[in-house]
C-alpha cells in the first residue's frame, strides 16, 4: 500500500501561482535609494551578525547589507591563520583539547545603563559550551571561556544592563559531578540530569570573563534569555522547554504539556548568597583563553573549580512562570516592564508584567510546584495575550515607541503589535521562514529604531540557485512609519541566528589602525631587519623574520634538515593602516599567516622532503608584492650543510 | 480497509491532472518583479517530493479542502518546512456538515473562523502511524487539542476514521472521513 502512495506523491503536480499577490507590501520604486550608500560613503549602522554553524561573526553595514569582515571566533579561519598560527591555537583550546569548530548563535553587545556603549561583542558556542568576547576596537576575538557542567550552550550570551554578567545556560541538561555521578543510564534523566545557568562576570575595566557562580536547576532545556532592565534590573528571564524532562524523541515527547515555563531569576539575590558564602565549591574542568596585549599570543589556562547554588535550596532566587507551548524567545521591552514569551508552538503571545510578577511573588500567588519549587499563577503574572498573531512566534524586538515586532517562523512573517494594547498593527511577509529578527538597539533600553532585519532560514527561489546548499538571507525593512516596508534582501554568511546593530558613530572613531611595534613584547619579535636571526635548539629551528614592503628578512635560508621543526616567527614592521603581510611556505600543512602591522605571528613547518622551498607574501601589499618571496633549503637528516641566512647578498 | 484502497485509488487517478489555479506561475527572469510578493508556495520546484499542500491539491478527493485552504490563505504556511501532520478530510466529509456550512465559511468575513477550523487539522511535528498511541493527545496549530485512538490497524482522530496516509516532503497527510470541529 505504501508503495502505491509513494507513486501518488511522485505524480502530484506542482502547485504554483496561487498566492494572491499583495501589492503594497513591497516598496520597489524608492526602496533602492533608501539602501543605497554612495561610493565612499559610510553605512549608518554596524550589524554584528552571528554565523551559526560557521562559528564566526560577520560585520555588515546597514542599510546597504555590505559585508566588511568575517571575525573568526570559535572556528578556524584559513583566511587569516586564526586557529592555525601558534599564537591563535590556544584560543580554541578546551577541556577536550583543541576544538576547531563551533556553532555561534547569538550576539550581545555591551551596554551601560541598558544602552549600547560600543565596547565589546559577545558570542556563544552552542556545541562545546563556550562564550567569547570580541574587542570592538580591533574586531578580534580577545577571550574565550569554556562553560563546565553544560551539555550545550544555546541560552547565551545575554547580558545584564550594565554588562555586569553574561549568562550561559544549558540547552542540553547532562548529569554533572564526578565521573561516577556522570556515568549514568540515559533513562535516569529525571533523577540525574541537571540544567545549569552560569553567571559569567565581565570585568568593567577590561572585559575579562570569569564564572562568578552557577545555578543548578532541574533538567529542563533552556532556550533563550533576557535580562531585566530599568525597573526589572536585577532579574533575568529564561525560556524553557522540555519541562516534560524527556530524553528521547523530543519532537513529540517535549511537546506534551500545554505550558512550559519562563524561569525568573533574581540574580542580585543570588549574588548576595554567594557573597554570604552560601555557594558550594565544586570541582570542574574548563579552559579560559585570553589574548595577551603585548605579545598578541593567546594563553590558555585550565580552571578547576566553580561555585554553585542549587535553586532548590534558595527558594527566593528563582520562580517558574507558566508559558504556553515550548517558549523560544523571552524578550524584555525597553522599559523593563513587559516580558514577551513566544511559545513557538502556541497560537498566541503571552505578555507578562514585571509589576504583576513582583506582586504575585509577594502574595505567594502560586498555582503549584515544579520539582518542589513554586510556580507562579499564570494569570497573576500576565499583562495580557496577543491572540492569533501568526503561526510559530519565535522572537520579539522593540522600537522604543511602544511597539513590539515578532517573527513568525511557520507563517513566514513579521508582525508588529502594540504592547500596551496587545493589538496587531501590521504584518509583512518574509522570504521565507524567519528565525530571529533585529532592530538596531532592539533589545536595549533605548532602541535606535529605523530598520528591522529579518533573518530567514529558507531562500529557495530568492537568488540564483547554487546547487543543494543555498545561502540564508537577511531582509531589511523600513520601520520608521506605521507600516513596515521591505527595502532589501541580501545573502549572509553561514547561518545567521541573532545579530545586533549599533550606530557606526559609536565605534568607528575608536578603531585601531595598526599595532605599535614598540608595544610588541612577543618573545620572538624583531623590531628591525638588523635583529633578524635564526636559532637552532636541537631539532627546533626558530626563524626571527621580518616583513616590510617588499621583502622578507632573511629571504634565503639554508641548513634545515629533515626531522627539523621550523618556526617562522614573522614580524610585520609596517606602521601603517591596511598593510598586513601574508606568509606561506610550500608544503605547510597549515594555513597562511596574515600578520597585522606591528604584530608577530608564527607558522610551524615540518619539512618532509629534501629540496628548496619558496615562501611568499600572500596579501597584495605593494607594487612589488610579486617580488616579495624567499627560499628555504632542506637537506637530508645528518647532512653537514651549515645553518645560514641572508638578505640581499 | 476497502474504503482506504478506494480513496487512494482516486488519489492515484487524480495525480498529475491538476493544473494549478487560474493564473499559472510566471517564469521568473532577472527582473525579479514577480517573486517580490509571491510566498513560499510559488517556489518553482518540480523535482522535490511534494509538500502537504501539493499532495492535497493532487487529490480529486480533497477539492473542498484545497478551496478552503486557499480561502484561509494557508497555502504558503503549509508550504513551509514545517514539519506538519495534516489531517485532511475528504470532500464527502465536508458534505456531511449541515447544509450551507462550507459556503458560509468560504465567505471573506469568515476567514478567521475558517482558518481556525483548518488549523485544528494541523499539528506542527511529524507523527507517523507507528508513533501513534491509543489516547494520544495533540495540541494543534489552532491551540485546541485532538485525541487519537488506535485499535489494531484502525486509527481515529476525535472519532474521525483515518483512511490512509501519505508521506510529504514537509510532513505527513492523514486522509480522514470527517471534518474535525474545535471543541
Amino acid at each position: 500500500m505504501l508503495t502505491t502512495i509513494a507513486a501518488v506523491t511522485l505524480g502530484t503536480l506542482f502547485l504554483g501561482g496561487c498566492k494572491p499577490k499583495t501589492p503594497g507590501s513591497v516598496e520597489t520604486g524608492d526602496a533602492a535609494s533608501k539602501v543605497y550608500v554612495a561610493p565612499g560613503k559610510y553605512d549608518e549602522f554596524y550589524n554584528i551578525l552571528s554565523g551559526g554553524f560557521n562559528g564566526q561573526m560577520s560585520v555588515v553595514g546597514l542599510p546597504s547589507g555590505r559585508v566588511f569582515k568575517i571575525i573568526p571566533v570559535f572556528s578556524v579561519h584559513p583566511e587569516n591563520g586564526y586557529g592555525y598560527s601558534e599564537e591563535s591555537k590556544p584560543m580554541l583550546n578546551t577541556s577536550n583539547g583543541f576544538v576547531p569548530w563551533d556553532d555561534l548563535h547569538h550576539i550581545a553587545l555591551s551596554t551601560t545603563k541598558g544602552e549600547h556603549d560600543g565596547r565589546w561583542a559577545f558570542g556563544n558556542a552552542n556545541n562545546t559550551p563556550r562564550v567569547a568576547r570580541i574587542d570592538l576596537t580591533t574586531f578580534e576575538t580577545a577571550e574565550i571561556l569554556e562553560i563546565p557542567n553544560s551539555g550545550g550552550n544555546h541560552s547565551s550570551p545575554f547580558i545584564t544592563e550594565n554588562t555586569e554578567y553574561l549568562v550561559a545556560s544549558s540547552r542540553f541538561s547532562v548529569p554533572i559531578g564526578d565521573d561516577k555521578q556522570r556515568d549514568v543510564p540515559i533513562d535516569t534523566y529525571k533523577e540525574n540530569f541537571k540544567g545549569t545557568i552560569s553567571f559569567v562576570r565581565i570585568a568593567p575595566e577590561d572585559g575579562a570573563l570569569s564564572i562568578a557562580f552557577q545555578l543548578v536547576t532541574p533538567g529542563v532545556n533552556f532556550d533563550l534569555a533576557r535580562a531585566g532592565k530599568g525597573k526589572s534590573h536585577g532579574w533575568f528571564f529564561f525560556s524553557t522547554y522540555n519541562t516534560e524532562l524527556a530524553h528521547t524523541l523530543l519532537e513529540v515527547n517535549a511537546s506534551q504539556k500545554d505550558k512550559d515555563f519562563i524561569l525568573a531569576v533574581n540574580w542580585k539575590k543570588a549574588e548576595e548568597y554567594i557573597k554570604a558564602g552560601k555557594g558550594i565549591k565544586v570541582k570542574a574542568r574548563y579552559a579560559h583563553n585570553k589574548l595577551e596585549h603585548g605579545t598578541q599570543i593567546a594563553k590558555s589556562t585550565i580552571r578547576e573549580e566553580v561555585i554553585q547554588l542549587n535553586i532548590k535550596d534558595f527558594p527566593d532566587i528563582a520562580y517558574f512562570i507558566p508559558c504556553p507551548k515550548s517558549p523560544h524567545g523571552t524578550d524584555v521591552d525597553p522599559t523593563g516592564e513587559y516580558i514577551i514569551g513566544s511559545g513557538k508552538l502556541a497560537a498566541q503571545i503571552p505578555v507578562f508584567s514585571f509589576t504583576k510578577l513582583m506582586k504575585a511573588i509577594e502574595n505567594k500567588d502560586f498555582e503549584g510546584k515544579f520539582d518542589g519549587m513554586p510556580v507562579i499563577k499564570y494569570e497573576s503574572a500576565l499583562h495580557g495575550i496577543v491572540e492569533k498573531p501568526g503561526l510559530g512566534p519565535l522572537h520579539t524586538e522593540f522600537d522604543g515607541k511602544g511597539n513590539a515586532y515578532t517573527s513568525m517562523f511557520v507563517s513566514s512573517e513579521v508582525v508588529k503589535w502594540n504592547i500596551e494594547r496587545l493589538e496587531v498593527i501590521d504584518r509583512v511577509p518574509t522570504y521565507y521562514s524567519v528565525g530571529h529578527l533585529m532592530i538596531p538597539g532592539g533589545p536595549t533600553a533605548k532602541p535606535h529604531g529605523k530598520y528591522l532585519v529579518a533573518y530567514n532560514k529558507i531562500t529557495k527561489d530568492r537568488y540564483l540557485p547554487t546547487g543543494p546548499e543555498l545561502c540564508h538571507s537577511a531582509q531589511l525593512y523600513d520601520i520608521s512609519g506605521e507600516k513596515m516596508k521591505l527595502l532589501l534582501d541580501f545573502p549572509t554568511i553561514g547561518e545567521p541566528h541573532y545579530g545586533e546593530a549599533l550606530p557606526a558613530a559609536l565605534i568607528m572613531k575608536k578603531q585601531v589602525k595598526f599595532y605599535r611595534l614598540e608595544d610588541n613584547t612577543h618573545p620572538y619579535a624583531v623590531k628591525s631587519e638588523e635583529e633578524t636571526k635564526i636559532e637552532r635548539k636541537g631539532k627546533e629551528v626558530h626563524v626571527y623574520m621580518t616583513s616590510i614592503r617588499s621583502h622578507f628578512g632573511p629571504d634565503n635560508i639554508e641548513g634545515i634538515k629533515i626531522g627539523d621543526e621550523v618556526y617562522f616567527h614573522v614580524t610585520n614592521l609596517e606602521q601603517d593602516w591596511d598593510v598586513p603581510h601574508g606568509f606561506a611556505v610550500k608544503g605547510a600543512k597549515t594555513a597562511e599567516l596574515l600578520i597585522m602591522p606591528g604584530v608577530t605571528q608564527t607558522l610551524k613547518w615540518v619539512p618532509e622532503r629534501v629540496g628548496v622551498f619558496p615562501f611568499y607574501c600572500t596579501d597584495f601589499c605593494s607594487a612589488l608584492h610579486q617580488e616579495m618571496q624567499g627560499y628555504i633549503r632542506v637537506s637530508p637528516a645528518g647532512s653537514n650543510v651549515s645553518l645560514k641566512y641572508s638578505l640581499g647578498n | 480497509m476497502k474504503k482506504l484502497f478506494k480513496s487512494i485509488g482516486i488519489l492515484i487517478l487524480s495525480a498529475g491532472i491538476w493544473y494549478g489555479c487560474e493564473a499559472p506561475a510566471e517564469e521568473k527572469g532577472s527582473s525579479g518583479d514577480e517573486n517580490l510578493t509571491a510566498g513560499q508556495s510559488a517556489v518553482q520546484d518540480e523535482d522535490s517530493k511534494p509538500n502537504v499542500v501539493q499532495i492535497a491539491v493532487g487529490s480529486a478527493d480533497h477539492t473542498t479542502l484545497v478551496t478552503a485552504v486557499k480561502a484561509a490563505e494557508l497555502v504558503d504556511v503549509l508550504s513551509n518546512v514545517g514539519p506538519f501532520t495534516v489531517f485532511a478530510p475528504v470532500n464527502e466529509a465536508f458534505d456531511k456538515l449541515p447544509a450551507g456550512t462550507v459556503e458560509n465559511l468560504l465567505k471573506p468575513d469568515q476567514k478567521t473562523a475558517l482558518a481556525d477550523i483548518l488549523q485544528y487539522h494541523v499539528y506542527v511535528g511529524v507523527i507517523r502511524p507507528n508513533m501513534i498511541k491509543d489516547g494520544m493527545s495533540l495540541n494543534q496549530v489552532s491551540g485546541g487539542n485532538v485525541t487519537l485512538a488506535k485499535s489494531g490497524d484502525e486509527i481515529t482522530i476525535n472519532g474521525a476514521r483515518v483512511l490512509g496516509s501519505v508521506e510529504a516532503s514537509n510532513g505527513i497527510v492523514y486522509i480522514i472521513d470527517q471534518v474535525l470541529l474545535p471543541k
